[in-house]
């Protein structure tokens, strides 16, 4: 077994992290075609005006890569991926909800 | 190695029709997609699926697998048979690489193994590709959060060794967690996901941070809801009384005439961050149990002295 004692610090993908379109495109492994439909179909939803503008936060970008991977890996178009995602979203925060009730 | 039955995974028979495969694949894929489904061990079933799915798709894959398939048993101890495939001619996705598909998967389809006769490229001849994205879950306690950490992680990879065989490497990575990470946020290791080929970059890992239960507090993105138990006279009279935070015990002011569910919050004592979270104590006032007869003399007196009708609003 390799042992790796060096300490990795990751980067946080949190509110704070900003990144432009090049960066989200080469994290999510697309051109930049695919991004903008992304985000025509309101899957995410940049800050900024043009794409050259955009900014996107670290829970855009797993949003965009959880797209992504439903189409390649169930088979839905894009519409259908942000319909998932939304109901996903909802579902996230029923069970936040319970939780603030200890249930 | 295990034998994989690939029908049995699927849940089709093994003279299911192509569109039959891909409906249930669809199925078992849609229940246990790690995006999706919050199951334990979905992961490793939809693995198992796709696994599945990537043979029974390819009319080609089927048909070599079939051939030996239908004597051997899920489970089973296994070797794949000498020129197991001989004889079947495949096209174009005959070598499959598979991030994290079985031992059994990758002896017969991937790309070190025995099996498939390969009619792509061999890594390294002559183009470059970015290594996968490998994603993994990180459980961690809501004390590493609150502090941050070093936590060490173990994951298993497959790699080809020097003689062509897919053996599965233990790696262990020493990662720092964030201090005020939530629930849910991810980690990217740059660099640290599958090998490039051709020269081309490696992956990154993606962590995902999950909390293990607590036992005295419930997790709300960086708020923090704990059940306060309180006595009725701490209650009625009010009082002030400790709670703990994870940043240690403080004193709480209880005002008089609280009530059972009322939430008193603790500015600035959630998980830390930017905008630190809040905690939320929930009061539960916990009714002493009558033990001795003055005891139950005294609960008769209360009824005298308040009466009152809790139900009111009820109507009844």
């Amino acid at each position: 077994m390799n042992q790796h004692p060096d300490v990795l610090s990751g980067e946080l993908l949190d509110e704070d992290t900003l990144m432009g379109l090049r960066e989200v495109c080469m994290l999510c492994g697309v051109h930049a075609e695919r991004i903008i439909e992304m985000v025509t179909e309101g899957i995410a939803e940049p800050y900024g005006r043009s794409p050259m503008e955009w900014r996107f936060t670290g829970p855009m970008v797993t949003r965009l890569q959880q797209a992504l991977r439903l189409q390649a890996q169930l088979g839905v178009n894009l519409a259908g991926a942000a319909l998932a995602l939304d109901l996903l979203d909802e579902l996230d925060e029923l069970r936040r909800a319970l939780c603030r009730y200890g249930r | 190695m295990k034998f994989r039955d690939y029908y049995e995974v699927l849940g089709v028979k093994r003279d299911a029709t192509q569109d039959e495969i891909k409906r249930a694949y669809r199925k078992l894929a849609r229940k246990y997609h790690p995006d999706v489904s919050k199951e334990a061990g979905a992961e490793e079933k939809f693995k198992e699926v796709r696994e599945a799915y990537e043979v029974l798709k390819d009319p080609e894959k089927r048909a070599a697998y079939d051939k030996f398939g239908q004597h051997w048993r899920e489970g089973q101890e296994f070797t794949p048979p000498p020129d197991w495939d001989a004889g079947f001619e495949f096209s174009g996705g005959g070598y499959t690489e598979a991030e994290g598909f079985s031992d059994f998967f990758e002896a017969l389809f991937g790309g070190g193994g025995a099996g498939f006769h390969r009619t792509r490229a061999r890594p390294g001849a002559g183009f470059r590709t970015r290594g996968e994205d490998h994603h993994a879950k990180i459980l961690i306690d809501l004390e590493d959060a609150f502090h941050g950490a070093t936590r060490s992680i173990t994951l298993q990879v497959p790699e080809v060794d020097e003689n062509g065989h897919v053996v599965t490497r233990t790696r262990t990575l020493n990662v720092r967690i964030p201090k005020g990470i939530t629930e849910g946020q991810r980690i990217r290791l740059a660099g640290q996901g599958g090998p490039g080929m051709g020269g081309g970059p490696a992956g990154d890992l993606y962590l995902e941070v999950k909390f293990r239960p607590h036992p005295v507090y419930r997790v709300d993105r960086r708020d923090l809801y704990l059940d306060l138990p309180i006595t009725p006279w701490e209650a009625a009279l009010g009082a002030s009384v400790p709670v703990p935070t994870p940043g240690g015990v403080v004193e709480v002011k209880i005002p008089p005439g609280s009530q059972s569910g009322q939430k008193l919050r603790l500015k600035g004592k959630g998980l830390p961050g930017r905008q630190p979270g809040d905690l939320y104590a929930v009061l539960k006032i916990v009714t002493p149990e009558p033990k001795t007869d003055a005891d139950r003399e005294l609960y008769q007196r209360m009824a005298r002295q308040m009466p009152m009708n809790p139900r009111a609003a009820l109507g009844v």
